[in-house]
């Protein structure tokens, strides 16, 4: 393992069963369904395209060769969504209390979503609570819209947030 | 004003062009026609212009290739000849209108980072520039030419800095910051404006508070002692997201912009009211609002995430 990790040995979890979605009740393809949490679990850890080929898009761990979900750092009630109010709201926990890399697996999951869903939704992403030894500032941080415009300019850390939602075959 | 009156906005047509977020809207202070600019994360500055003839806005041109990044903020000289905009790539630009062109003049550099704030004294002596650097630029502007001397550099906040805005009648500087800062507010404060006679302000916040302050403007003038700014009043539980933009109009009122995509217009005291809240004034955040310098014809600016600026007019409801 290289030393310098600021989690060395993560705890890895299994992956979630997924549920099915059976969407053959409803063949109309102009008729608007809400977003619900489970979809928003899915925009997070799957690319809609491929979700029948196992072309998995997991977010993955800046450190580790693992997805978020493998870490814990998200789980299906991690989201919280109210379509009608075009709402989301996502609370991860970070692997460790002073994970340095807290501000990038956020920025990815704000990235994630800014891409995938419609621009009239508000996102707010948090670290669950007491989880970071920085939790105020960080969700500071990851809640202010200019810092992230200013953030997404920098062409270091956009390759950073690719990384972490690039695509990894399993 | 007469508190009773039914306000409303009237939308008029939608000025499209930029591709990408909006970020703040500035109208020239003097010209008899209405102008404004507007800066987004497209890297531009577009000006538009109303034709009286046709009753119709125009795009008159785009300030383009000087920033390489978002331009933030924008403002007009009061002369209304010269305007600043500050942009993500470190630098303030200074465009000059020749006519039919704008050429850049100038641009400044010195802050090591992104720069989110652009702001002229009364007099268009001095610029001021805040940045993500945590410092404020205080630049001179010397006499005839083109010129620009770095007078002060101003280190006192703690943390990113989100605006700067002089003073309407007096060289005082005030800015606000992602530090919670000007003092009060419990998260990042994002602007500040004065009313006309200069002894009143409003600031607006992360908090969901937009807040009025006040102070004894005849011993400010008087430089005698430093004067206070005390709290008036807590605008609260009106914003449901948080307030991006206020500005304060010529004729007392308030306007906001928030991050919940509505406009809202709120009277100067004695007791501050809601007179009206435009919901869905844009389909997403509203990052600025300001209103027209002219006494007459009351017109509201506002940009938005969506790319969008707005010209909305205040009427009184048939």
């Amino acid at each position: 393992m290289v030393s310098g990790l600021i989690n060395e040995n993560p705890t890895v979890y299994e992956r979630k069963e997924r549920r099915v979605r059976t969407d053959s009740t409803n063949s109309d393809e102009f008729s608007v369904e809400p977003i619900d949490q489970l979809e928003i679990f899915d925009i997070l850890f799957f690319d809609f395209a491929f979700i029948n080929i196992h072309h998995i898009r997991d977010i993955r761990d800046p450190e580790h060769p693992y997805s978020l979900e493998q870490l814990k750092v998200l789980t299906e009630d991690s989201v919280e969504v109210d379509d009608l109010k075009s709402y989301v709201r996502v609370t991860f926990t970070p692997t460790v209390e002073h994970c340095s890399m807290a501000t990038i697996i956020g920025l990815s999951i704000r990235v994630k979503l800014m891409r995938s869903l419609p621009p009239r939704y508000k996102i707010d992403i948090r670290v669950a609570p007491g989880s970071h030894a920085t939790e105020a500032a960080l969700n500071k941080q990851l809640n202010d819209k200019e810092r992230v415009a200013a953030a997404l300019e920098n062409p270091n850390l956009v390759e950073m947030v690719d990384e972490c939602l690039s695509p990894s075959f399993e | 004003m007469d508190l009773m009156e039914k306000l409303e906005l009237v939308e008029l047509p939608k000025l499209e062009g930029h591709t990408d977020r909006v970020w703040n809207v500035f109208w020239n202070p003097v010209s008899t026609l209405p102008i404004l600019a507007s800066c987004s994360g497209n890297n531009t500055v577009r000006i538009w212009e109303h034709n009286s003839l046709s009753h119709s806005w125009s795009c008159k041109t785009v300030l383009e290739e000087t920033h390489t990044r978002t331009v933030r903020s924008c403002a007009w000289s009061p002369s209304g000849k010269l305007l600043a905009t500050a942009s993500f790539d470190g630098t303030t630009a200074i465009w000059q209108n020749f006519g039919d062109e704008f050429e850049c003049i100038s641009n400044l550099e010195g802050h090591e980072n992104k720069v989110k704030s652009v702001s002229w004294n009364a007099a268009g002596s001095y610029l001021a520039t805040c940045s993500r650097d945590k410092s404020v630029w205080i630049w001179e502007v010397l006499g005839g030419a083109n010129e620009y001397d770095c007078a002060a550099v101003v280190n006192g906040h703690t943390q990113d800095l989100k605006m700067v805005q002089w003073h309407p009648t007096m060289n005082v500087l005030f800015s606000c910051s992602f530090d919670n800062t000007i003092n009060g507010h419990s998260s990042t404060v994002w602007a500040i404006s004065f009313n006309a006679a200069g002894d009143k302000m409003v600031t607006c916040s992360d908090d969901l508070t937009l807040k009025i302050w006040e102070t004894d403007i005849a011993m400010m003038h008087s430089g005698e002692a430093y004067a206070y700014w005390t709290h008036l009043c807590t605008l609260s539980g009106y914003h449901d997201r948080t307030i991006y933009s206020a500005h304060w109009s010529r004729d007392n009122i308030i306007a906001s912009g928030a991050g919940d995509d509505a406009i809202r217009l709120f009277a100067d005291g004695p007791s501050y009211i809601l007179l009206l809240k435009k919901e869905n004034a844009h389909d997403v955040d509203v990052n600025s609002v300001q209103w027209s310098p002219g006494e007459e014809n009351r017109l509201l600016a506002s940009a938005s995430d969506d790319g969008m600026v707005k010209i909305w007019q205040l009427a009184t409801k048939q």
